[in-house]
């Protein structure tokens, strides 16, 4: 176990999935996509300038090649000619493919691995050190994604509000003098220096996996946005922690497992989430039809009690047929209600208890209530 | 004394198609205004350029005399409710929040004030006891009535109302429109974007009937007669007659 290429993990999911939350609110996870391929051309039109892979000209420049490309996207769906996601398809294949041919063009001689490109090299990243003063501090990487991480959170910490409203309603946002152009703009920023950030270490694919793996899984437990943040961060955390043991495990590319441990998480919490989660809402709904089968079966005894036909309807043996229910599911029901005592059977008859009667009542007033709410 | 709302020669289009056609209309102080017309009419137009979302071609807009951006501060707007996504995590009282985002200032958080102004503004449209609620557990009425709360507490002279009676019950259509009667009462200008004909006497008294192009506009008793409603219904025929 290497500490220092956990470290870099899980730096590289906490800055990238805090971002990540903004982008899917604002279902731009196909844009963010598009600048974490583009940037590779600003690195290798700021490589051809400045000559050297490790100065901060290359982040500046991939940089701003991200945000043009949001930019460009921009242009030409405004121009109503084509969608916004054609738009995307078209302008980052595009640049993508452009800086594909100046390497090959240019730098024949250098070895670019197309794989590292594509998926980055996580285990590689602790061989870039950051010295200062004569000291070893750790891995570059991590201090350029601790970087990127801190000027996301405190963008987001003093412009909470801001983000908030341009991300919810623009509209309302525009009239009230909070311009969403400004923070599209400032966000699409954070977005491509995190992801030149985060190039190295996991490449221009998996990005968008640790962008938005977290926070679409901590949008199936949550209410509020504060929540939204702070458990993506807890869900990338455990993303990282677990795809880096992973990887290490079963000596397999940790960019590689770190994705496929996000996507599994996702299922997980999916099928698993209390509330909104698939397995809940099965149970839920499975739970208000008993109940409410229940309900029918004291109602049915309450209709038919003290009339002509109560003899045969109020059978303990005629009763299913009279519901059209099975029998296992008659008798399952019925000796639940007999055990919550809502009735009796009395010489094969059966009889309602004050409970049941009670019980009865209070359902039924329950479903009004329900019902004036639903119409307020 | 100025309108509260003056639209000079408005024209706003979509590419080659024209939305609204040379629009000239005067809303005045203190009345509840309806803006009605068929579907593509331009009623939302009319409203997104007035509060400069959309870019028109030509004309101005002013507000108690002024342009927009002295007057932004002024101006609540309630857009449809389907222009917003009601998964978003937020609770019923955040989004409230979010009309007093313009008083509170840049950066700044909401103060004891602005939160006693946001429970009063649910309070007033019967929300209070939902106020904790992520908004995607609330039904369509109850979407509309935190919207109209997010305005309340704009403090605005002038509220602009788009559809605010899309999908809502019966029951808290009455509610709303009582809303925008004590509000006119308290002196404010409501304009509202309508699109049920049956209501418009018993909720206006002041109407624009748009169809691309103002076909009328004034008081309601004088304006909103049979002869115009088919002029402002049946007028893409018209329109195409009078053009020749």
């Amino acid at each position: 176990m290497n500490v220092e290429i956990l470290a870099v993990a899980i730096m590289t999911g906490l800055a990238t999935s805090l971002l990540g939350v903004f982008l899917v609110l604002r279902r731009m996870a196909m844009m963010t996509d598009a600048i974490s391929h583009t940037i590779l051309l600003g690195i290798v039109l700021a490589f051809m300038w400045v000559g050297s892979l490790t100065s901060p000209v290359l982040l500046v420049g991939a940089t701003l090649m991200g945000v043009m490309t949001a930019y460009g996207v921009e242009v030409l769906y405004k121009s109503h000619r084509i969608k916004e996601d054609a738009a995307i398809g078209v302008v980052f294949t595009f640049l993508f493919s452009l800086s594909v041919l100046i390497i090959t063009l240019q730098f024949r001689n250098v070895h670019l691995d197309i794989d590292m490109v594509l998926l980055g090299k996580i285990e590689f990243t602790i061989f870039e050190r950051w010295r200062f003063l004569g000291f070893d501090f750790g891995p570059r990487a991590f201090f350029v994604m601790g970087f990127a991480w801190l000027i996301s959170l405190v963008f987001i910490a003093v412009f909470f509000k801001e983000l908030k409203i341009t991300s919810f309603d623009p509209a309302l946002a525009s009239v009230l003098g909070i311009s969403p152009v400004l923070f599209h703009y400032a966000l699409m920023t954070l977005v491509s220096l995190t992801a030149v950030a985060a190039f190295n270490a996991v490449g221009a694919i998996l990005v968008i996996a640790l962008m938005i793996g977290p926070p679409i899984t901590a949008l199936l437990v949550t209410r509020t946005l504060v929540k939204t943040l702070v458990v993506a961060q807890l869900i990338a955390l455990f993303n990282a922690f677990t795809g880096y043991l992973l990887g290490s495990l079963l000596d397999l590319t940790i960019s590689g497992t770190m994705a496929t441990v996000t996507l599994l998480t996702f299922l997980v919490v999916m099928v698993c989430a209390p509330e909104k989660g698939l397995l809940g809402q099965t149970f839920r709904r499975q739970r208000q039809r008993q109940m409410l089968a229940i309900a029918t079966l004291i109602r049915h005894i309450a209709n038919h009690e003290n009339t002509p036909e109560a003899a045969d309807e109020l059978d303990i043996e005629n009763t299913a047929s009279h519901l059209q229910w099975s029998r296992t599911f008659y008798r399952k029901r019925l000796e639940k209600a007999m055990a919550q005592h809502y009735l009796t059977v009395e010489n094969k008859q059966l009889t309602l208890t004050e409970i049941g009667r009670h019980y009865i009542r209070q359902f039924d007033d329950d479903a009004r209530l329900a019902e004036r709410r639903d119409n307020t | 004394m100025q309108p509260a709302f003056h639209v000079e020669d408005l024209t706003v289009a979509y590419q080659q198609n024209a939305v609204l056609w040379d629009i000239d209309l005067d809303v005045p102080f203190g009345v509840l205004a309806g803006i009605i017309g068929p579907n593509g009419a331009g009623k939302t137009t009319l409203i997104k350029a007035a509060l400069n979302l959309v870019k028109p071609l030509t004309g101005s807009v002013l507000f108690a005399g002024k342009p927009y951006r002295a007057m932004h501060k002024r101006i609540a707007y309630v857009p449809q409710k389907g222009s917003v996504d009601w998964d978003f995590p937020t609770t019923v009282q955040d989004v409230v929040m979010m009309g007093r985002y313009g008083h509170i200032g840049w950066v700044k958080r909401p103060n004891a004030e602005d939160w006693r102004r946001a429970l009063e503004a649910l309070e007033q449209v019967d929300m209070l006891p939902f106020r904790h609620r992520q908004i995607a557990e609330l039904s369509g009425g109850q979407q509309q009535r935190v919207f109209l709360a997010r305005a309340l507490i704009q403090e605005a002279d002038l509220y602009f109302m788009d559809e605010p009676f899309q999908g809502v019950d019966v029951k808290t259509e009455q509610a709303l429109v009582e809303l925008l009667k004590s509000l006119k009462a308290s002196g404010k200008t409501v304009i509202v974007v309508h699109h049920d004909l049956n209501t418009v006497r018993k909720y206006f008294d002041w109407v624009t009937m748009l169809n691309k192009k103002v076909i009328a506009h004034g008081p309601v008793d004088t304006v909103f007669t049979d002869a115009n409603i088919r002029r402002t219904y049946l007028s893409d025929s018209l329109l195409s007659v009078e053009r020749d």
